[in-house]
């Protein structure tokens, strides 16, 4: 990019040329440097999906649909499917945090961007949210653990509690982030013809940004349904189907996974890799809507 | 007269409906701050007996016996202090490669389907990591269960927040330095170390503390892993070990009474632990953050 004056000589005498081509060198050195790096970034995300698809479709899809259906089997050795029950607890406790934390997310984030903007409750409701991604996930169920299963015994719905706590603040700047994205003439629109602020933010602001809301959304609940360690204390444990949201120990894909990788019976190991397969591809299918519908709104716009 | 009354019946049945809309959104602002009271609050409550009982010897003392009851933390402690810097020796270097990558190497075209590979590996549960690490990395490449392998799993679990924050640092450099440096003849990687690094060095800095605050607190991948070794006050890496998350993963299941106790308050130690790293880094990439935008 720097051909042509630099070779020739400005300084009589002076080589130029071999020291710009040692800088170039290093300068490819590090470009090759940055380039491998993205190589080694590659090869675990390969090698993980790679393991979990052809080790867990061999489980998962031997006499389609049992994995899925079965209940799972009381004895770790004995060999078959399946996930059923915990299939059915991932989707019941994910959904009670959904239901839970996205309407109080998306509110939280109207306070913020409509009303508080840069007051100090918002600025320090704004930082304490960002603070409140980082605490580990472990907290949040021993947190719920001590505050609801201790009072209520063992449900999906305290699993499902603990994944809110994490939902969240995760929610809240996600749909704050597309309410600044609302284009202010909307609002000034909505006062013009006489409609109270809540009014404006009920029926033109909120529907204006709830593409970007929802693929949000979606990407929180995505995560969630892996959540392995806010379960583990709020959850319980149970091998049979239970549809009680608010009652009895409940199982779950992801507890699934963590009680059986230790065991040392192979059928267990194989569950486990069936259960990974099942819990990978829910959150792969919740991301890629997240970006179909994000998709759909950029070009929208 | 009549209009002016209307207007002032108006405004008053306005008015009520819009602050009880206003109050319940910040009601539901305010539950953020709530939650983080309740967490300190209720997990102090309940590791109050552990710490009246072991004192101060809960944090500098490493024997951990249940059945006595003895509970001494500090190998835990050092465990989860250990990984964490295993991972993010490895994390940061590979991170900060692929942001640059990302931002000054690769053309927008290649540059969009990296965003979503990191996105990918962002979006593998911890668990699934865990089961890997256990069935695959520990069996078919030789690497026992240990810090090590640990800190490992960690690393590649933390990659994709450092790299997407190191990459929203990194896109704010101004393009008239980089095209400033490039001008006066600097080679790409020049160009970097003069303008680029300088210019994030601030917003770097909190994601790396981001992806530590991270490592501490990941706990099945390393409950899996670390190979739940009691008392390991140790500088080797291969060596078995355990930490804070890790044991209460692994122990809460057969935990009575104390031991209970003894396991929230280690949720408490590093809940507090986790916070103080979070905080700090939150500020320090807000600020970066604000001032970038700001010049």
């Amino acid at each position: 990019m720097t051909a042509g004056t630099l070779d020739e000589p400005i300084i009589p005498g002076a080589d130029l040329r071999a020291t710009r081509s040692w800088r170039s060198i290093k300068s490819a050195i590090m470009t090759g440097l940055m380039t491998a790096a993205v190589v080694v970034v590659a090869l675990p995300l390969v090698a993980v999906v790679g393991a979990v698809f052809s080790r867990g479709s061999r489980v998962a899809l031997h006499g389609f649909p049992a994995f899925f259906v079965a209940e799972v089997p009381l004895i770790a050795r004995k060999p078959g499917p399946g996930m059923g029950p915990a299939i059915l607890g991932t989707l019941l406790a994910t959904g009670a945090a959904t239901l839970i934390s996205v309407p109080l997310g998306v509110m939280g984030s109207v306070y913020l961007h409509e009303y508080g903007g840069r007051n100090v409750f918002s600025r320090v409701v704004r930082f304490m949210a960002n603070v409140m991604t980082g605490v580990p996930s472990v907290v949040m169920g021993l947190f719920i653990y001590v505050l609801w299963t201790l009072h209520f015994g063992y449900s999906a719905f305290g699993g499902g509690l603990a994944l809110a706590c994490l939902m969240l603040p995760v929610v809240i700047g996600a749909s704050e982030q597309m309410l600044r994205l609302v284009p202010d003439h909307l609002r000034e629109a909505g006062y013009a013809v006489g409609a109270s602020k809540s009014r404006t933010i009920l029926t033109i602001v909120l529907p204006a940004a709830i593409p970007g809301i929802v693929s949000g959304a979606l990407l929180a609940v995505a995560r969630a349904a892996g959540e392995t360690a806010p379960l583990l204390f709020a959850v319980g444990s149970a091998s049979a189907y239970n549809p009680n949201l608010f009652k009895e120990a409940n199982t779950a894909l992801s507890l699934q996974i963590f009680g059986n990788a230790t065991s040392s019976f192979v059928p267990a190991q194989d569950r486990a890799w069936g259960a990974a397969l099942t819990l990978v591809l829910l959150t792969f299918v919740l991301t890629f809507v997240a970006r179909l519908v994000t998709a759909r709104f950029a070009r929208r716009r | 007269m009549n209009s002016a009354e209307t207007t002032v019946d108006l405004q008053s049945r306005r008015g009520l409906g819009d602050r009880a809309f206003a109050w319940s959104a910040g009601a539901a602002a305010g539950l953020v701050l709530l939650i983080l009271a309740l967490i300190a609050g209720s997990t102090t409550r309940n590791a109050l007996p552990v710490l009246r009982e072991m004192g101060g010897r809960f944090f500098t003392t490493s024997r951990w016996s249940p059945a006595e009851p003895i509970f001494g933390a500090l190998a835990f402690i050092w465990g989860t202090i250990f990984t964490s810097a295993i991972a993010i020796a490895i994390a940061v270097p590979i991170s900060l490669g692929v942001a640059l990558f990302m931002t000054q190497v690769a053309p927008p075209r290649l540059a969009r389907p990296l965003v979503s590979l990191i996105d990918l590996l962002a979006g593998i549960p911890s668990v699934v990591f865990g089961l890997w690490g256990v069935l695959v990395l520990s069996q078919h490449f030789n690497l026992s269960r240990s810090f090590l392998t640990a800190g490992i799993i960690l690393a590649i679990m933390i990659i994709p927040i450092i790299t997407s924050l190191s990459r929203e640092v990194i896109d704010t450099t101004p393009v008239s330095d980089k095209e400033g440096a490039l001008a006066m003849g600097a080679t790409r990687w020049e160009m970097i170390t003069a303008t680029v690094l300088p210019h994030s060095a601030g917003g770097l800095v909190g994601a790396v503390m981001l992806g530590l605050g991270r490592a501490m607190g990941e706990t099945i991948a390393a409950a899996l892993v670390i190979g739940s070794a009691l008392g390991q006050l140790t500088l080797n890496p291969f060596a078995p070990g355990n930490s804070m998350p890790a044991v209460i993963a692994n122990e809460w299941g057969e935990a009575q009474e104390l031991h209970k106790s003894a396991l929230i308050a280690l949720a408490l130690t590093l809940f507090v632990m986790t916070i103080v790293v979070n905080l700090a880094a939150t500020a320090v990439v807000e600020r970066t953050l604000k001032q970038s935008r700001g010049t």
